[in-house]
Protein backbone atom coordinates (compact mmCIF):
# COMPACT_ATOMS: atom_id res chain seq x y z
CA UNK A 1 0.00 0.00 0.00
CA UNK A 2 1.66 2.99 -1.08
CA UNK A 3 0.32 6.15 1.64
CA UNK A 4 1.43 8.59 -0.77
CA UNK A 5 -0.44 7.69 -3.71
CA UNK A 6 -4.00 7.29 -1.22
CA UNK A 7 -2.42 11.38 0.23
CA UNK A 8 -2.67 12.61 -3.75
CA UNK A 9 -5.72 11.48 -4.39
CA UNK A 10 -7.29 11.97 -1.04
CA UNK A 11 -5.57 16.02 -1.53
CA UNK A 12 -7.86 16.40 -4.48
CA UNK A 13 -11.04 15.05 -3.82
CA UNK A 14 -10.59 17.20 -0.13
CA UNK A 15 -9.46 20.40 -2.04
CA UNK A 16 -11.64 20.22 -5.02
CA UNK A 17 -14.66 20.47 -2.14
CA UNK A 18 -12.81 23.35 -0.23
CA UNK A 19 -12.35 24.92 -3.76
CA UNK A 20 -16.17 24.62 -5.29
CA UNK A 21 -17.24 25.90 -1.45
CA UNK A 22 -19.07 22.66 -0.62
CA UNK A 23 -17.19 22.80 2.94
CA UNK A 24 -18.02 26.31 3.37
CA UNK A 25 -21.63 25.54 2.56
CA UNK A 26 -22.09 22.22 4.57
CA UNK A 27 -20.13 23.99 7.20
CA UNK A 28 -22.55 27.42 7.78
CA UNK A 29 -25.99 24.88 7.53
CA UNK A 30 -24.21 23.37 10.71
CA UNK A 31 -23.46 26.61 12.38
CA UNK A 32 -27.01 28.46 11.59
CA UNK A 33 -28.49 24.97 12.73
CA UNK A 34 -26.63 24.67 15.40
CA UNK A 35 -27.01 28.62 17.16
CA UNK A 36 -30.90 28.38 15.86
CA UNK A 37 -31.15 25.36 18.07
CA UNK A 38 -28.80 26.63 21.22
CA UNK A 39 -30.86 29.98 21.44
CA UNK A 40 -34.46 29.42 20.08
CA UNK A 41 -34.82 25.64 21.19
CA UNK A 42 -37.02 26.41 24.21
CA UNK A 43 -38.88 28.94 22.04
CA UNK A 44 -42.28 26.84 22.58
CA UNK A 45 -41.66 27.23 26.39
CA UNK A 46 -41.20 30.96 25.97
CA UNK A 47 -38.42 30.98 26.68
CA UNK A 48 -35.17 32.71 24.09
CA UNK A 49 -31.53 32.16 24.73
CA UNK A 50 -29.13 29.92 25.89
CA UNK A 51 -30.46 27.64 28.36
CA UNK A 52 -28.57 24.17 28.75
CA UNK A 53 -25.97 21.78 26.64
CA UNK A 54 -28.12 18.60 27.38
CA UNK A 55 -31.29 20.25 25.87
CA UNK A 56 -29.01 21.51 23.21
CA UNK A 57 -27.46 18.55 22.12
CA UNK A 58 -30.91 16.40 22.35
CA UNK A 59 -32.15 18.78 19.52
CA UNK A 60 -29.29 18.58 17.49
CA UNK A 61 -28.94 15.06 17.62
CA UNK A 62 -32.87 14.74 16.24
CA UNK A 63 -30.94 17.61 13.35
CA UNK A 64 -27.89 15.76 12.61
CA UNK A 65 -29.57 11.78 12.93
CA UNK A 66 -31.59 13.07 9.62
CA UNK A 67 -28.77 15.70 7.90
CA UNK A 68 -25.38 13.90 8.18
CA UNK A 69 -26.12 11.07 6.78
CA UNK A 70 -28.14 12.31 3.88
CA UNK A 71 -25.18 14.99 3.60
CA UNK A 72 -22.88 11.79 3.16
CA UNK A 73 -24.90 9.52 0.72
CA UNK A 74 -24.99 12.77 -1.92
CA UNK A 75 -21.10 13.47 -1.10
CA UNK A 76 -19.94 9.68 -1.54
CA UNK A 77 -22.09 8.49 -4.11
CA UNK A 78 -20.67 8.66 -7.39
CA UNK A 79 -17.14 8.66 -6.20
CA UNK A 80 -16.26 5.76 -8.15
CA UNK A 81 -19.18 5.03 -10.38
CA UNK A 82 -18.73 9.06 -11.68
CA UNK A 83 -15.25 8.43 -12.68
CA UNK A 84 -16.27 5.53 -14.34
CA UNK A 85 -19.60 7.47 -16.57
CA UNK A 86 -16.80 10.35 -17.24
CA UNK A 87 -14.57 7.83 -18.60
CA UNK A 88 -11.94 9.67 -16.38
CA UNK A 89 -11.58 6.18 -14.45
CA UNK A 90 -9.30 4.40 -17.50
CA UNK A 91 -6.89 7.19 -16.85
CA UNK A 92 -6.72 7.29 -13.10
CA UNK A 93 -5.73 3.28 -13.16
CA UNK A 94 -3.07 3.29 -16.00
CA UNK A 95 -1.28 5.15 -13.28
CA UNK A 96 0.88 3.23 -10.80
CA UNK A 97 -1.56 2.96 -8.35
CA UNK A 98 -3.61 0.67 -7.04
CA UNK A 99 -7.55 0.18 -7.03
CA UNK A 100 -7.54 0.24 -3.17
CA UNK A 101 -5.30 3.03 -3.11
CA UNK A 102 -7.83 4.98 -5.46
CA UNK A 103 -10.64 3.45 -3.29
CA UNK A 104 -9.34 4.71 -0.04
CA UNK A 105 -8.07 8.03 -1.30
CA UNK A 106 -11.06 9.07 -2.28
CA UNK A 107 -12.61 8.06 0.71
CA UNK A 108 -10.38 9.48 3.42
CA UNK A 109 -10.48 13.10 0.75
CA UNK A 110 -14.26 12.98 0.78
CA UNK A 111 -14.45 12.31 4.74
CA UNK A 112 -11.52 14.94 5.49
CA UNK A 113 -14.28 17.64 3.40
CA UNK A 114 -16.78 16.11 5.74
CA UNK A 115 -15.29 16.40 8.75
CA UNK A 116 -13.81 19.86 8.36
CA UNK A 117 -17.16 21.14 7.86
CA UNK A 118 -18.88 19.20 10.21
CA UNK A 119 -15.72 20.40 12.72
CA UNK A 120 -15.81 24.01 11.70
CA UNK A 121 -19.25 24.39 11.62
CA UNK A 122 -20.32 22.67 14.99
CA UNK A 123 -17.03 24.39 16.13
CA UNK A 124 -17.92 27.77 15.60
CA UNK A 125 -21.05 27.54 18.15
CA UNK A 126 -18.78 26.19 20.66
CA UNK A 127 -16.83 29.16 20.64
CA UNK A 128 -19.50 31.29 20.65
CA UNK A 129 -21.32 29.19 23.69
CA UNK A 130 -17.75 28.49 25.48
CA UNK A 131 -18.53 31.47 27.92
CA UNK A 132 -21.67 29.87 29.00
CA UNK A 133 -20.47 26.47 29.16
CA UNK A 134 -19.14 24.73 32.18
CA UNK A 135 -16.00 22.47 30.97
CA UNK A 136 -17.81 19.16 31.70
CA UNK A 137 -20.53 20.68 29.39
CA UNK A 138 -18.20 21.63 26.41
CA UNK A 139 -16.65 17.96 26.88
CA UNK A 140 -20.40 16.29 25.81
CA UNK A 141 -20.03 19.12 23.13
CA UNK A 142 -17.24 17.97 22.17
CA UNK A 143 -18.03 14.44 22.22
CA UNK A 144 -21.45 15.12 19.72
CA UNK A 145 -19.23 16.90 17.25
CA UNK A 146 -16.55 13.54 17.37
CA UNK A 147 -20.09 11.09 17.46
CA UNK A 148 -21.44 13.52 14.25
CA UNK A 149 -18.20 12.96 12.56
CA UNK A 150 -18.16 8.97 13.43
CA UNK A 151 -21.60 9.16 11.96
CA UNK A 152 -21.07 10.77 8.50
CA UNK A 153 -17.93 9.08 8.19
CA UNK A 154 -20.24 5.85 8.33
CA UNK A 155 -22.73 6.89 5.62
CA UNK A 156 -19.92 7.81 3.86
CA UNK A 157 -18.07 4.76 3.61
CA UNK A 158 -21.54 3.24 2.92
CA UNK A 159 -22.47 6.00 -0.09
CA UNK A 160 -18.14 4.66 -1.23
CA UNK A 161 -20.00 1.09 -1.23
CA UNK A 162 -22.84 1.91 -3.23
CA UNK A 163 -20.66 3.74 -5.55
CA UNK A 164 -18.48 0.54 -6.32
CA UNK A 165 -21.70 -1.48 -7.04
CA UNK A 166 -23.65 0.89 -9.02
CA UNK A 167 -23.66 0.66 -12.64
CA UNK A 168 -24.25 4.65 -13.11
CA UNK A 169 -24.92 7.91 -11.43
CA UNK A 170 -28.81 7.50 -11.71
CA UNK A 171 -28.78 4.01 -9.64
CA UNK A 172 -26.48 4.72 -7.52
CA UNK A 173 -28.54 8.04 -6.26
CA UNK A 174 -31.62 6.30 -6.25
CA UNK A 175 -29.68 3.90 -3.81
CA UNK A 176 -28.44 6.45 -1.69
CA UNK A 177 -31.73 8.10 -1.56
CA UNK A 178 -33.21 4.44 -0.58
CA UNK A 179 -30.25 3.76 1.88
CA UNK A 180 -31.17 7.54 3.59
CA UNK A 181 -34.79 6.27 3.87
CA UNK A 182 -34.18 2.50 5.29
CA UNK A 183 -31.91 4.06 7.73
CA UNK A 184 -33.14 7.39 9.07
CA UNK A 185 -37.10 6.36 8.81
CA UNK A 186 -38.30 3.00 8.38
CA UNK A 187 -35.26 0.95 10.37
CA UNK A 188 -36.93 2.15 13.77
CA UNK A 189 -39.95 1.97 12.84
CA UNK A 190 -39.64 -1.40 11.47
CA UNK A 191 -37.81 -2.32 15.16
CA UNK A 192 -40.64 -0.47 16.99
CA UNK A 193 -43.45 -2.48 14.53
CA UNK A 194 -41.86 -5.84 15.10
CA UNK A 195 -42.04 -5.05 19.19
CA UNK A 196 -45.39 -4.26 18.90
CA UNK A 197 -46.32 -6.96 17.25
CA UNK A 198 -44.49 -9.73 18.83
CA UNK A 199 -45.47 -7.91 21.85
CA UNK A 200 -47.34 -10.95 23.54
CA UNK A 201 -44.92 -13.83 23.91
CA UNK A 202 -41.67 -12.69 22.22
CA UNK A 203 -42.21 -8.98 23.61
CA UNK A 204 -40.10 -9.32 26.74
CA UNK A 205 -37.31 -11.93 25.05
CA UNK A 206 -37.30 -8.93 21.78
CA UNK A 207 -37.36 -6.33 24.50
CA UNK A 208 -34.56 -7.23 26.90
CA UNK A 209 -32.11 -9.44 24.64
CA UNK A 210 -32.61 -8.72 20.97
CA UNK A 211 -33.29 -5.33 21.04
CA UNK A 212 -30.52 -3.76 22.01
CA UNK A 213 -28.05 -5.64 19.55
CA UNK A 214 -30.56 -5.03 16.78
CA UNK A 215 -29.96 -1.35 17.46
CA UNK A 216 -26.63 -1.63 16.63
CA UNK A 217 -27.40 -2.28 13.01
CA UNK A 218 -28.12 1.18 12.46
CA UNK A 219 -25.43 4.12 12.16
CA UNK A 220 -27.89 6.17 13.12
CA UNK A 221 -29.55 4.61 16.03
CA UNK A 222 -25.91 4.08 17.63
CA UNK A 223 -25.09 7.78 17.17
CA UNK A 224 -28.52 8.41 18.82
CA UNK A 225 -27.51 5.90 22.12
CA UNK A 226 -23.86 7.28 21.93
CA UNK A 227 -25.09 10.80 22.61
CA UNK A 228 -28.26 10.34 24.40
CA UNK A 229 -26.27 8.11 27.16
CA UNK A 230 -23.69 10.76 27.93
CA UNK A 231 -26.71 13.23 28.98
CA UNK A 232 -28.57 12.06 32.59
CA UNK A 233 -31.55 14.82 31.66
CA UNK A 234 -31.90 13.48 28.36
CA UNK A 235 -31.65 9.38 28.44
CA UNK A 236 -35.40 9.36 29.91
CA UNK A 237 -37.20 11.33 27.54
CA UNK A 238 -36.00 8.74 24.73
CA UNK A 239 -37.96 5.86 24.64
CA UNK A 240 -35.61 3.48 22.85
CA UNK A 241 -32.84 4.53 24.59
CA UNK A 242 -34.71 3.15 27.98
CA UNK A 243 -34.65 -0.18 26.27
CA UNK A 244 -31.27 0.11 26.07
CA UNK A 245 -28.92 -1.51 28.71
CA UNK A 246 -26.01 0.69 30.01
CA UNK A 247 -22.98 -1.78 29.81
CA UNK A 248 -23.69 -1.87 26.11
CA UNK A 249 -24.23 1.98 25.78
CA UNK A 250 -20.13 2.16 27.18
CA UNK A 251 -18.68 4.88 24.40
CA UNK A 252 -15.82 3.17 23.90
CA UNK A 253 -18.11 -0.31 22.76
CA UNK A 254 -20.26 2.36 20.28
CA UNK A 255 -17.87 4.09 19.14
CA UNK A 256 -15.79 0.58 17.82
CA UNK A 257 -19.33 -0.19 16.29
CA UNK A 258 -19.16 3.38 14.88
CA UNK A 259 -15.91 2.43 13.28
CA UNK A 260 -16.95 -1.24 11.82
CA UNK A 261 -19.85 0.51 10.14
CA UNK A 262 -16.93 2.67 8.34
CA UNK A 263 -14.60 -0.20 7.99
CA UNK A 264 -16.79 -3.08 7.12
CA UNK A 265 -18.89 -1.19 4.00
CA UNK A 266 -15.24 -0.02 2.88
CA UNK A 267 -13.69 -3.46 2.79
CA UNK A 268 -16.83 -5.07 0.88
CA UNK A 269 -16.04 -1.85 -1.71
CA UNK A 270 -12.77 -2.41 -1.83
CA UNK A 271 -13.11 -6.63 -2.42
CA UNK A 272 -15.66 -5.61 -4.86
CA UNK A 273 -13.42 -2.67 -6.84
CA UNK A 274 -10.21 -5.15 -6.77
CA UNK A 275 -12.46 -7.74 -9.06
CA UNK B 1 8.97 -10.40 -47.07
CA UNK B 2 9.57 -8.43 -44.05
CA UNK B 3 7.45 -9.45 -40.56
CA UNK B 4 3.89 -9.70 -41.81
CA UNK B 5 3.45 -12.89 -40.27
CA UNK B 6 -0.23 -12.42 -37.78
CA UNK B 7 1.67 -15.00 -35.15
CA UNK B 8 5.39 -13.43 -34.57
CA UNK B 9 7.78 -15.45 -32.87
CA UNK B 10 9.62 -13.87 -29.97
CA UNK B 11 11.88 -10.95 -30.43
CA UNK B 12 14.59 -10.13 -27.97
CA UNK B 13 14.19 -6.67 -28.11
CA UNK B 14 10.56 -6.54 -28.04
CA UNK B 15 9.16 -4.50 -25.22
CA UNK B 16 5.58 -5.33 -25.51
CA UNK B 17 5.12 -9.46 -26.19
CA UNK B 18 1.36 -10.32 -25.94
CA UNK B 19 0.99 -14.37 -26.35
CA UNK B 20 -2.68 -16.20 -26.97
CA UNK B 21 -4.34 -12.88 -25.36
CA UNK B 22 -8.18 -13.35 -25.14
CA UNK B 23 -11.01 -11.57 -23.70
CA UNK B 24 -14.25 -13.14 -23.67
CA UNK B 25 -17.78 -11.31 -22.13
CA UNK B 26 -19.86 -14.59 -22.36
CA UNK B 27 -20.32 -15.31 -25.82
CA UNK B 28 -18.81 -12.36 -27.31
CA UNK B 29 -14.95 -12.89 -28.35
CA UNK B 30 -13.32 -9.28 -28.11
CA UNK B 31 -10.33 -10.57 -28.35
CA UNK B 32 -9.49 -13.82 -29.77
CA UNK B 33 -6.13 -14.79 -29.43
CA UNK B 34 -3.79 -12.45 -30.31
CA UNK B 35 -0.22 -12.39 -30.40
CA UNK B 36 1.61 -9.42 -30.70
CA UNK B 37 5.38 -7.65 -30.39
CA UNK B 38 6.45 -4.42 -30.21
CA UNK B 39 9.96 -3.78 -30.56
CA UNK B 40 11.78 -0.94 -28.31
CA UNK B 41 11.97 1.96 -29.78
CA UNK B 42 9.89 1.69 -32.48
CA UNK B 43 6.01 3.45 -33.34
CA UNK B 44 3.70 0.64 -33.74
CA UNK B 45 0.46 1.50 -35.36
CA UNK B 46 -2.91 -1.11 -34.42
CA UNK B 47 -5.82 -0.41 -36.64
CA UNK B 48 -9.49 -1.96 -37.24
CA UNK B 49 -12.64 -1.36 -37.49
CA UNK B 50 -15.04 -0.08 -34.78
CA UNK B 51 -15.32 -3.24 -32.60
CA UNK B 52 -12.21 -4.84 -33.48
CA UNK B 53 -10.79 -5.24 -30.41
CA UNK B 54 -8.44 -2.61 -30.50
CA UNK B 55 -9.59 -0.88 -27.44
CA UNK B 56 -9.92 -4.18 -25.31
CA UNK B 57 -6.58 -5.00 -26.58
CA UNK B 58 -5.12 -1.57 -25.07
CA UNK B 59 -7.23 -1.52 -22.01
CA UNK B 60 -5.37 -5.57 -21.21
CA UNK B 61 -1.84 -4.37 -22.21
CA UNK B 62 -2.43 -1.23 -19.66
CA UNK B 63 -3.27 -3.39 -17.32
CA UNK B 64 -7.17 -2.03 -16.56
CA UNK B 65 -9.31 -4.99 -17.97
CA UNK B 66 -7.54 -8.47 -16.55
CA UNK B 67 -7.71 -11.02 -20.04
CA UNK B 68 -9.22 -14.07 -20.03
CA UNK B 69 -6.49 -16.29 -21.46
CA UNK B 70 -3.01 -15.56 -22.43
CA UNK B 71 -0.22 -13.31 -21.05
CA UNK B 72 1.01 -9.80 -21.21
CA UNK B 73 4.55 -8.55 -20.45
CA UNK B 74 5.20 -4.97 -20.94
CA UNK B 75 9.27 -4.40 -19.93
CA UNK B 76 9.33 -7.73 -18.93
CA UNK B 77 6.69 -7.56 -16.07
CA UNK B 78 3.80 -9.54 -16.23
CA UNK B 79 0.30 -6.94 -16.59
CA UNK B 80 -1.17 -7.37 -13.53
CA UNK B 81 1.81 -9.66 -11.82
CA UNK B 82 3.80 -7.71 -9.27
CA UNK B 83 6.45 -6.14 -11.03
CA UNK B 84 3.99 -3.93 -13.47
CA UNK B 85 3.58 -1.09 -10.53
CA UNK B 86 6.82 -0.18 -11.36
CA UNK B 87 7.00 -0.67 -15.09
CA UNK B 88 3.74 1.87 -15.30
CA UNK B 89 5.58 4.84 -13.80
CA UNK B 90 7.38 4.30 -17.59
CA UNK B 91 4.20 4.06 -19.03
CA UNK B 92 2.34 6.62 -20.68
CA UNK B 93 -1.30 6.73 -21.95
CA UNK B 94 -3.26 8.72 -23.67
CA UNK B 95 -6.88 7.47 -24.05
CA UNK B 96 -9.43 7.61 -26.34
CA UNK B 97 -11.67 10.39 -25.13
CA UNK B 98 -9.48 12.04 -22.69
CA UNK B 99 -11.37 13.11 -19.29
CA UNK B 100 -9.91 15.75 -17.17
CA UNK B 101 -10.55 17.72 -14.05
CA UNK B 102 -12.91 20.79 -15.19
CA UNK B 103 -12.35 22.52 -11.90
CA UNK B 104 -8.67 22.31 -12.14
CA UNK B 105 -6.30 24.42 -14.33
CA UNK B 106 -4.09 22.99 -17.04
CA UNK B 107 -1.18 23.30 -14.46
CA UNK B 108 -2.74 21.68 -11.80
CA UNK B 109 -3.66 18.93 -13.96
CA UNK B 110 -0.30 17.78 -14.65
CA UNK B 111 0.90 18.41 -11.12
CA UNK B 112 -1.63 16.02 -9.87
CA UNK B 113 -0.95 12.95 -12.91
CA UNK B 114 2.89 14.16 -11.80
CA UNK B 115 2.26 13.52 -7.98
CA UNK B 116 0.64 10.02 -9.20
CA UNK B 117 3.30 8.96 -11.47
CA UNK B 118 5.96 10.44 -8.54
CA UNK B 119 7.71 12.70 -11.88
CA UNK B 120 9.09 15.48 -10.86
CA UNK B 121 6.78 18.78 -10.07
CA UNK B 122 9.06 20.73 -11.99
CA UNK B 123 8.21 18.92 -15.89
CA UNK B 124 5.19 20.06 -15.60
CA UNK B 125 5.61 23.83 -17.18
CA UNK B 126 7.92 22.12 -19.56
CA UNK B 127 5.37 19.52 -20.44
CA UNK B 128 3.03 22.35 -21.18
CA UNK B 129 5.29 23.97 -23.55
CA UNK B 130 5.96 21.19 -25.55
CA UNK B 131 2.38 20.28 -26.27
CA UNK B 132 1.77 24.58 -26.73
CA UNK B 133 -0.46 24.68 -23.69
CA UNK B 134 2.15 27.09 -22.04
CA UNK B 135 -0.17 29.91 -22.32
CA UNK B 136 -3.18 28.57 -20.98
CA UNK B 137 -1.39 27.07 -18.09
CA UNK B 138 -3.53 28.77 -15.52
CA UNK B 139 -6.53 28.37 -17.26
CA UNK B 140 -8.86 25.90 -16.14
CA UNK B 141 -9.52 22.86 -17.85
CA UNK B 142 -13.50 23.63 -18.61
CA UNK B 143 -12.23 26.52 -20.62
CA UNK B 144 -10.24 24.73 -22.77
CA UNK B 145 -11.39 23.30 -26.16
CA UNK B 146 -11.32 20.01 -26.92
CA UNK B 147 -8.39 20.35 -29.01
CA UNK B 148 -6.92 21.89 -26.24
CA UNK B 149 -8.21 18.94 -24.02
CA UNK B 150 -6.00 16.54 -26.15
CA UNK B 151 -3.23 17.94 -26.04
CA UNK B 152 -2.82 18.54 -21.95
CA UNK B 153 -3.62 14.93 -22.26
CA UNK B 154 -0.81 13.99 -24.33
CA UNK B 155 1.36 16.30 -22.14
CA UNK B 156 0.10 14.43 -18.97
CA UNK B 157 0.88 10.97 -20.90
CA UNK B 158 4.54 12.61 -21.26
CA UNK B 159 4.85 13.26 -17.86
CA UNK B 160 7.37 11.15 -16.34
CA UNK B 161 9.57 10.43 -18.97
CA UNK B 162 7.51 7.08 -20.16
CA UNK B 163 9.72 4.36 -22.07
CA UNK B 164 6.69 3.58 -23.40
CA UNK B 165 3.54 5.30 -25.14
CA UNK B 166 0.00 4.28 -25.73
CA UNK B 167 -1.99 6.63 -27.62
CA UNK B 168 -5.58 5.75 -28.53
CA UNK B 169 -6.38 7.83 -31.43
CA UNK B 170 -4.15 10.97 -30.50
CA UNK B 171 -4.83 13.10 -33.08
CA UNK B 172 -8.88 13.42 -32.13
CA UNK B 173 -10.27 16.95 -32.56
CA UNK B 174 -6.72 18.26 -32.99
CA UNK B 175 -6.65 20.89 -36.31
CA UNK B 176 -3.82 20.23 -38.84
CA UNK B 177 -1.52 22.41 -37.57
CA UNK B 178 -1.40 20.34 -34.11
CA UNK B 179 -1.65 17.01 -35.54
CA UNK B 180 1.81 17.78 -37.78
CA UNK B 181 2.70 19.49 -34.16
CA UNK B 182 1.96 16.04 -32.52
CA UNK B 183 3.70 14.02 -34.90
CA UNK B 184 6.76 16.02 -34.39
CA UNK B 185 6.98 15.21 -30.96
CA UNK B 186 6.29 11.92 -31.80
CA UNK B 187 9.83 11.98 -34.00
CA UNK B 188 11.42 13.13 -31.27
CA UNK B 189 10.63 10.74 -28.89
CA UNK B 190 11.09 8.17 -31.56
CA UNK B 191 14.55 9.45 -31.91
CA UNK B 192 14.48 9.49 -27.38
CA UNK B 193 14.24 5.50 -27.75
CA UNK B 194 10.61 5.75 -26.65
CA UNK B 195 8.09 2.72 -28.01
CA UNK B 196 4.99 3.69 -29.25
CA UNK B 197 1.46 1.85 -29.70
CA UNK B 198 -0.84 4.18 -31.59
CA UNK B 199 -4.07 3.16 -32.97
CA UNK B 200 -5.98 5.82 -35.29
CA UNK B 201 -9.19 5.89 -38.01
CA UNK B 202 -7.39 8.37 -40.04
CA UNK B 203 -5.03 5.99 -42.26
CA UNK B 204 -3.61 8.34 -44.50
CA UNK B 205 -1.82 10.00 -41.60
CA UNK B 206 -0.41 7.17 -39.69
CA UNK B 207 1.15 5.12 -43.16
CA UNK B 208 3.76 7.02 -43.49
CA UNK B 209 4.91 7.15 -39.88
CA UNK B 210 4.81 3.98 -38.14
CA UNK B 211 7.29 1.53 -38.60
CA UNK B 212 5.01 -1.46 -38.26
CA UNK B 213 0.78 -2.17 -37.85
CA UNK B 214 -0.98 -4.69 -36.97
CA UNK B 215 -4.43 -4.87 -38.56
CA UNK B 216 -7.20 -6.27 -36.56
CA UNK B 217 -10.40 -7.39 -37.11
CA UNK B 218 -13.15 -9.81 -35.09
CA UNK B 219 -10.98 -9.77 -32.39
CA UNK B 220 -7.69 -11.01 -34.06
CA UNK B 221 -4.64 -10.02 -35.77
CA UNK B 222 -4.99 -10.46 -39.59
CA UNK B 223 -2.29 -9.04 -40.66
CA UNK B 224 1.17 -7.58 -39.34
CA UNK B 225 4.52 -5.99 -40.28
CA UNK B 226 4.95 -2.71 -42.43
CA UNK B 227 3.08 -0.92 -44.94
CA UNK B 228 5.10 -2.24 -47.59
CA UNK B 229 5.25 -5.51 -46.20
CA UNK B 230 1.43 -5.87 -46.15
CA UNK B 231 1.16 -4.15 -49.20
CA UNK B 232 3.29 -7.13 -50.85
CA UNK B 233 1.51 -9.45 -49.13
CA UNK B 234 -1.98 -8.18 -50.15
CA UNK B 235 -0.29 -8.34 -53.85
CA UNK B 236 -3.00 -5.21 -54.70
CA UNK B 237 -2.43 -3.58 -57.91
CA UNK B 238 -0.52 -0.44 -58.85
CA UNK B 239 -2.05 2.86 -60.73
CA UNK B 240 0.27 4.54 -62.51
CA UNK B 241 -0.82 8.09 -64.32
CA UNK B 242 0.58 8.93 -67.65
CA UNK B 243 0.11 12.54 -68.64
CA UNK B 244 0.01 12.88 -72.75
CA UNK B 245 -1.39 14.71 -75.18
CA UNK B 246 -4.80 13.54 -75.67
CA UNK B 247 -3.98 13.11 -79.87
CA UNK B 248 -1.08 10.10 -77.78
CA UNK B 249 -3.74 8.15 -75.63
CA UNK B 250 -3.54 5.67 -78.77
CA UNK B 251 0.34 4.91 -78.64
CA UNK B 252 0.17 4.57 -74.77
CA UNK B 253 -2.45 1.93 -75.16
CA UNK B 254 0.07 0.20 -77.92
CA UNK B 255 2.93 0.46 -76.44
CA UNK B 256 1.16 -1.30 -73.51
CA UNK B 257 -0.55 -3.43 -75.21
CA UNK B 258 1.73 -6.34 -74.96
CA UNK B 259 1.64 -6.41 -70.98
CA UNK B 260 -0.69 -8.11 -68.70
CA UNK B 261 -2.00 -5.01 -67.67
CA UNK B 262 -5.03 -4.85 -65.32
CA UNK B 263 -6.70 -1.72 -66.84
CA UNK B 264 -5.81 1.31 -69.09
CA UNK B 265 -8.52 3.96 -69.09
CA UNK B 266 -8.10 7.17 -70.93
CA UNK B 267 -9.04 10.19 -68.74
CA UNK B 268 -9.45 14.14 -69.06
CA UNK B 269 -5.74 14.59 -69.33
CA UNK B 270 -4.15 11.61 -68.92
CA UNK B 271 -4.09 7.40 -69.22
CA UNK B 272 -4.42 5.43 -65.95
CA UNK B 273 -3.44 2.11 -66.08
CA UNK B 274 -3.41 -0.25 -63.58
CA UNK B 275 -1.28 -3.29 -63.24
CA UNK B 276 0.19 -5.51 -61.25
CA UNK B 277 3.82 -5.06 -59.01
CA UNK B 278 5.76 -7.56 -60.32
CA UNK B 279 5.07 -5.42 -64.23
CA UNK B 280 5.95 -2.15 -62.34
CA UNK B 281 9.64 -1.84 -64.68
CA UNK B 282 8.09 -3.27 -67.36
CA UNK B 283 5.46 -0.51 -68.08
CA UNK B 284 7.90 2.33 -66.67
CA UNK B 285 9.90 0.64 -69.70
CA UNK B 286 7.41 0.81 -72.43
CA UNK B 287 6.62 4.41 -71.22
CA UNK B 288 10.01 5.48 -71.32
CA UNK B 289 9.88 4.35 -75.26
CA UNK B 290 7.67 6.70 -76.40
CA UNK B 291 10.01 9.57 -77.26
CA UNK B 292 9.80 12.59 -75.30
CA UNK B 293 5.40 12.06 -75.80
CA UNK B 294 5.25 11.01 -71.90
CA UNK B 295 5.30 14.36 -70.24
CA UNK B 296 4.86 13.39 -66.80
CA UNK B 297 4.44 9.98 -65.06
CA UNK B 298 3.13 9.19 -61.55
CA UNK B 299 2.74 5.77 -59.67
CA UNK B 300 0.70 5.03 -56.91
CA UNK B 301 0.92 2.35 -54.37
CA UNK B 302 -2.17 1.15 -52.54
CA UNK B 303 -2.63 2.80 -49.85
CA UNK B 304 -2.94 1.57 -46.15
CA UNK B 305 -6.85 2.02 -46.55
CA UNK B 306 -6.81 -0.54 -49.08
CA UNK B 307 -4.43 -2.87 -47.80
CA UNK B 308 -6.59 -2.23 -44.25
CA UNK B 309 -9.85 -3.12 -46.46
CA UNK B 310 -8.08 -5.93 -48.15
CA UNK B 311 -7.08 -7.26 -44.75
CA UNK B 312 -10.00 -6.37 -42.61
CA UNK B 313 -12.66 -7.39 -45.17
Amino acid sequence: MDIAQIATIAGKEFWDRIRNRWVLAVALVFTAFALVIAYFGAAQQGAVGFRSIDVTIASLVSLVIYLIPLIALILGFDAIVGERERGSLDLLLSMPITRVELLLGKYFGLAAALTFSTVAGFGLVAVVLSAQLELDALFHYFGFMLSSVLLGCAFLSLAVMLSVFASDRTRASGLAIAMWFFFVLVFDLLLLGALVVSGGELGGRLGSELFPYLLLLNPADVFRILNIFSLEDVRALYGLATVFPPNLAHPALLGAVMFAWIALPLGIAAWRFRK
Amino acid sequence: MADNSPTPTDSEDAVIVARGVRKHYGAIHAVDGVDLDVRSGELFGLIGHNGAGKSTMFKMMLGLIPATAGEIRIDGAVVGGGNFRAVRRSVGYLPENVVLYDNLTGLETLQFFARLKAAPLADCPPALERVGLAHAAKRRVREYSKGMRQRLGFAQALLGKPRILFLDEPTTGLDPEAIRGFYAILRQLKSEGVTMVITSHILAEIQERVDRLAIMAAGKVQASGTVQALREQMDLPLWFSVHVASEDFDAVRSALGHLPVIAIEARDDHVAVQCRRESKMAVIEALAGLDGRVRDLTVREPSLEDVFFGFSD
